[in-house]
């Protein structure tokens, strides 16, 4: 039945995604240098041309070659995914650590008002806080942290639930560490594989929603766009010219789905790794 | 178990207030009115207009104004729809939202229950590999991507069905799969993990050893065990409905309250906006207290502790 296991990081799919997510970040990240023309150049003599030799994948409706923005667009996504679980990461985790510890009352409280947060429609939460912070990369991201940290929360107070029953936590208040200095050098670093496994799973959720806000024309809303433009705004453009050029929506629609399936691999991949306990 | 229930019932009175009394202060706060144009108009027809919508009062008065009309029904007047009420449009928009969310839910449970247990059934073999393979990629796939792949390859390729026409012969069939895909990914990854779990318990070494027949040990011995988990996501899972609702709503121009919360949204509607929040909270109050009784039916252990 059991068969000798390779070592749990070289699976295939887990390699496989490592090798895609930083091959993203780097041609997000160097899109400038390595970008065959200008983000918004536009030329209309070259409109909506198929993909070939000159254009990779093609053009659009202004004549912008698809392959550069596409390039450019990996920013986006990637600061917009990343960003938001980083804020998740931190506030939930704080929030999560303080309720399980404090316990009790307090406990009970912080934790009604994440199961009002968890049972609420993620993109009703969104379009409700995006009205007031603005369609700018700032507010998606403070926006979308409002909505991914209470899974930190709950994966945290569980953790400390479970953690602060152990004999090392007595150990360190009988030698008299102050509560502060018990959770975060003591407690935290005992707890960070399930919250770096939360992390990874936090930014394709992140990436998913952020994408398809700007397909329904709630997202960033930047007119400035040389920074880059989201991929979810590449496939809404695409959209409406899909009948004629699908073409313009494929592309986008395939860099949204591979990017996020890589994370969600990657995120399997750690789990399996971190947690021997699993099963695959 | 009726004081259970009491319990979760006003539990969920609290969620719907509180989200009334969040939405109302966060819209009033907002900068900007909903009657604000590029060319400013005459004071006179501001101060009618704010009159009018009782816009003039202090706010805990428009306040105490907007909840007990709530209470008794009333979800205000539409700022840009005048001769219709939010109650008028809720009204509407509603059934074709629930009829879609009510096929997607059963499309999901129809394929992910025999998927979830044919995967752990056959743990590590090539079924379970295919399984978990497909949720993955199910669960990657932005709602906006499925749909447009379906009606580029259904509508625009084959011409089996119509997109866009809701309301025509099969026209809930592609919106429906849509809608379902993300949370029959879910289910069927939470049924396998779960049933995979339950296998290994003493009772089913015990049942195994008695000679129990596999068929029968998996379906009736751990398959109602690991049922639970399951309930527990249903409610979740709403949420997850509503908001690829106003994504699928959108792509195949379906006439419900997801497409409408979007376009007031945008057209700063604002007790449009406030009344459809509200509404989708109710629905999900309704959903998660129905999980709970069916919840406490199937597990003794909830109602006492």
């Amino acid at each position: 039945m059991a068969k000798p296991m390779r070592p749990r990081w070289r699976s295939p799919a887990f390699l496989v995604s490592l090798a895609f997510i930083l091959f993203v970040m780097t041609v997000g990240f160097l899109a400038p240098a390595i970008s065959p023309y200008a983000p918004g150049g536009l030329e209309e003599s070259r409109m909506l041309e198929s993909p070939g030799a000159a254009h990779w994948f093609g053009t659009d409706e202004l004549g912008r070659d698809l392959f550069t923005r596409i390039l450019y667009g990996a920013r986006v996504s990637l600061t917009v995914g990343i960003g938001t679980a980083l804020v998740a990461l931190v506030v939930g985790t704080l929030y999560g650590l303080l309720s399980g510890y404090a316990g009790g009352a307090v406990d009970n409280l912080l934790m009604r008002i994440v199961d009002i947060f968890y049972g609420l429609p993620d993109l009703l939460i969104f379009v409700l806080l995006s009205l007031f912070l603005g369609r700018n990369i700032a507010g998606v991201l403070i926006a979308l942290g409002f909505i991914s940290w209470v899974r930190f929360a709950r994966v945290a107070r569980g953790q400390v639930l479970q953690a602060k029953e152990l004999v090392y936590v007595e150990g360190a208040r009988s030698i008299g560490a102050s509560h502060l200095r018990v959770l975060l050098r003591h407690i935290l670093p005992n707890i960070f594989a399930p919250l770096l496994v939360t992390l990874t799973f936090s930014i394709p959720a992140a990436i998913l929603a952020e994408s398809t806000l700007s397909f329904i024309g709630l997202g960033i809303n930047d007119p400035y766009s040389n920074w880059g433009t989201s991929w979810g705004t590449l496939a809404q453009d695409g959209w409406r010219a899909m009948r004629s050029y699908p073409h313009i929506i494929f592309f986008p629609a395939m860099a949204i789905f591979f990017t996020i399936l890589s994370f969600n691999f990657l995120g399997s991949g750690l789990r399996d790794i971190l947690d021997p306990k699993t099963r695959r | 178990m009726a004081p259970f229930l009491l319990k979760r019932l006003l539990h969920g009175l609290g969620v719907l207030w509180v989200v009334a009394t969040l939405t109302f202060a966060l819209l009033r706060l907002l900068p900007g009115g909903p009657f604000d144009r590029e060319r400013r108009l005459p004071p006179e027809v501001m101060a009618n207009i704010e009159a009018k919508y009782h816009l003039n009062e202090p706010f805990f008065a428009q306040y105490a104004r907007y909840i007990r009309g709530v209470a008794a029904g009333d979800l205000g007047p539409s700022y840009k729809y005048t001769d219709r009420t939010v109650a008028d449009i809720v009204r509407d928009t509603l059934p074709p939202s629930v009829l879609l969310g009510v096929l997607a839910l059963s499309l999901a449970l129809a394929v992910a229950l025999p998927l979830g247990v044919a995967a752990a059934a056959w743990h590590d073999r090539w079924i379970d590999r295919a399984c978990t393979t497909v949720a993955t990629l199910g669960i990657s796939l932005p709602n906006f991507t499925l749909g447009a792949l379906l009606i580029w390859i259904f509508s625009l390729k084959l011409g089996w069905l119509q997109a866009a026409r809701w309301g025509a012969p099969g026209s809930a069939i592609l919106p429906a799969i849509t809608l379902g895909a993300m949370p029959c990914a879910q289910l069927t990854y939470l049924l396998r993990s779960s049933l995979l779990e339950t296998l290994g318990e003493d009772f089913i070494r015990t049942a195994r050893a008695k000679g129990v027949r596999e068929s029968l040990v998996l379906f009736k011995h751990a398959l109602r065990n690991s049922l639970i988990p399951v309930l527990t996501l249903l409610g979740p899972l709403f949420a997850i409905l509503v908001a690829g609702s106003f994504v699928v709503e959108y792509v195949f121009a379906i006439p419900g309250m997801g497409r409408f919360f979007i376009t007031a949204v945008t057209d700063r509607d604002y007790p449009l906006v406030m009344g459809v929040t509200l509404v989708y909270t109710a629905i999900l109050v309704c959903a998660n207290l129905t999980v709970d009784v069916l919840y406490s039916a199937v597990d003794p252990r909830v109602r006492t502790g």
